[in-house]
């Protein structure tokens, strides 16, 4: 198990946002965690990611109990995370963005003197990254500057430059266009099977174009975990969405 | 073709500032070139504020402590130890990294409004500290130093010119250094907590420990300009340490366009040239309000070039690029 939630329950003052959730993600799962807004699930990823505390329970990554671990250092241990609105570094150029995790990951962060060559082949890389998210030509271009949706790529082409072994994508798709989509759609699914993606998405297409495993939150509480077809067919799911017979009505945005 | 002729500007222009800066005392008044070494150490000042400032995000007002605390080290290592400048120097620096890692461990947790606050503070004690502790600083008579001589068996700087030179030196070393840093992956980190501080902690940064690195280091450039404080006058008092101290610094690096180094120290030289040439020049009841005149002049620069001095290379270079369309962008 790479991800394992044992218990997990966050409160702010008398509002539990999470609610004693225990899940197990296997290495290599293309995970996706859905439910209507308020259920949750980015409270969750600020758990699993650390930016967040549990107010009990347990988190442990590849086996290892990381709950009392800051973001950073789970982080380095191979979490990365896209953010829910778009969270890049505005005043950099788009190579630039990528560059922070390449070098960070590279282990020359810290270092206080430019390394001109080494920072020639760190570079190649992230116009590579850039050009796996449908990026290519946009390297030297401010953040600042992306559009909307470009953003959101470069979010994705950051995690990736940290070597993440999972990959926490929250809302990747939401403000795309179909096209960037798709491009994202086929970008994730051509992802090697060493990265664990738990992602949080209301796009239909992309939850079912990519996850082999859907689990429902509602309310804070894990409501069911299955296949995308034992969860189109839960009764417990449908009830939970008020009623709603038509799957595809579970996924509008509120 | 043009990116060549773009990289040997690059080269040319910076060199041409070095000759000419070198050149100077052969050619300038022994008065502009006193004043000139007082851009250049408070040039390296107002660096250390734009590190802090321009690169990492957090305005500053308390540089002024490290610098006084490297200028009241070498005093004391002047007046009972040895008048040679690099061991003034080392010193300067090392007093003024210790110090700022100790106040930075506080510090550099906080944000905003509270950084300021923290910062202003530790300028106003290492004010009053300097004042009460007469013995060793010489309380408000302040500390005369003999000159200072650069390395082991230089004869004493006298001429002012002299002095400017191993100013210069020592300015163009750190300034290099500090250029360096600023390129190098630590320097790009900086900006990006300055720009989104929990996506950098997402990515596997200790946000708090590069920003005490930066402090620290920021604090022992301030130091370092301290010692040449003090090469240069000879002389320091607590009135060369205070508020107003910091404050020409903060201004200098917001005339000079936040981030640019070369832009903060032509910020400083405008300050200077502003409060002092011209100001100098006031008689009658303006006589000695140069000050007032520096605070028209930073009115009027944040509305024409609210990108400071740096700021308006960067207009030529769009309009450049709106001249000949798609050269920016594509």
């Amino acid at each position: 198990m790479i991800l394992e939630l044992d218990g997990v329950t966050r409160a702010f003052g008398s509002l539990r946002a999470v609610e004693d959730v225990s899940l197990r993600i296997a290495e290599g799962a293309r995970h996706a965690l859905i439910g209507p807004n308020g259920a949750g699930k980015s409270t969750l990823f600020n758990l699993i990611g650390g930016s967040l505390r549990p107010t009990k329970g347990r988190v442990l990554f590849a086996g290892r109990d990381v709950t009392r671990l800051p973001e950073w250092r789970r982080a380095r241990l191979g979490i990365a995370r896209t953010f829910q609105h778009s969270s890049v570094l505005l005043s950099c150029t788009a190579a630039e963005n990528v560059l922070i995790g390449v070098q960070r990951e590279a282990g020359v962060a810290a270092r206080m003197l430019p390394t001109p060559r080494r920072r020639r082949e760190l570079l190649d890389r992230c116009e590579s990254l850039l050009e796996t998210v449908g990026l290519s030509g946009r390297a030297h271009v401010p953040a600042g500057a992306l559009s909307h949706g470009e953003r959101r790529q470069l979010q994705v082409a950051m995690a990736l430059g940290n070597r993440p072994r999972l990959l926490l994508l929250d809302e990747p798709a939401a403000g795309m266009s179909p096209a960037e989509t798709a491009r994202l759609l086929t970008v994730l699914k051509d992802l090697p099977r060493d990265i664990t993606v738990l992602l949080i998405e209301h796009d239909l297409d992309v939850v079912f174009g990519l996850a082999d495993t859907v689990t429902v939150l509602h309310l804070g509480r894990h409501l069911a975990t299955g296949t995308p077809a034992e969860i189109r067919a839960d009764p417990a799911v449908q009830s939970a969405y008020l009623g709603t017979a038509e799957m595809g009505e579970l996924f509008v945005e509120a | 073709m043009r990116d060549g002729m773009k990289g040997g500007m690059k080269v040319l222009g910076p060199a041409a500032v070095v000759v000419a800066l070198v050149a100077a005392p052969f050619i300038a008044t022994s008065y502009v070139i006193s004043l000139a070494t007082g851009v250049l150490v408070l040039g390296l000042l107002t660096m250390s504020v734009n590190l802090l400032t321009g690169v990492a995000g957090l305005p500053t007002l308390g540089q002024a402590a490290y610098f006084g605390v490297g200028a009241y080290a070498t005093a004391l290592v002047a007046r009972s130890w040895t008048q040679v400048g690099v061991v003034h120097l080392l010193v300067a620096t090392a007093a003024g990294a210790a110090v700022a890692a100790l106040t930075g461990l506080v510090v550099v947790r906080t944000r905003g409004v509270v950084f300021l606050m923290l910062t202003l503070a530790i300028g106003e004690l290492t004010y009053s500290a300097v004042l009460e502790w007469d013995t060793v600083t010489g309380g408000s008579d302040g500390r005369a130093t003999p000159a200072v001589s650069p390395v082991w068996g230089m004869p004493a700087l006298r001429n002012d010119g002299l002095v400017y030179l191993w100013v210069l030196a020592v300015f163009l070393l750190l300034f290099a250094l500090v250029a360096a840093v600023v390129r190098s992956p630590f320097g790009l980190a900086l900006r990006g907590i300055r720009d989104n501080e929990a996506r950098m902690r997402a990515d596997g940064y200790p946000v708090t420990r590069y920003l005490l690195v930066a402090y620290t280091f920021a604090g022992g450039l301030a130091g370092a300009a301290g010692a040449l404080w003090i090469s240069s006058e000879r002389f320091v008092s607590p009135s060369d340490i205070g508020f107003h101290v910091s404050a020409m610094a903060l201004i200098a690096v917001v005339l000079g366009g936040l981030g640019s180094m070369w832009g903060a120290v032509a910020g400083m030289g405008l300050v200077v040239l502003t409060r002092d040439l011209v100001g100098g020049q006031f008689t009658g009841d303006l006589a000695g309000r140069g000050v007032l005149l520096l605070g028209l002049v930073f009115v009027a620069a944040v509305y024409l070039m609210p990108r400071g001095l740096a700021g308006l290379r960067l207009l030529t270079r769009r309009r450049q690029a709106l001249a000949a369309p798609g050269s920016e962008e594509s």
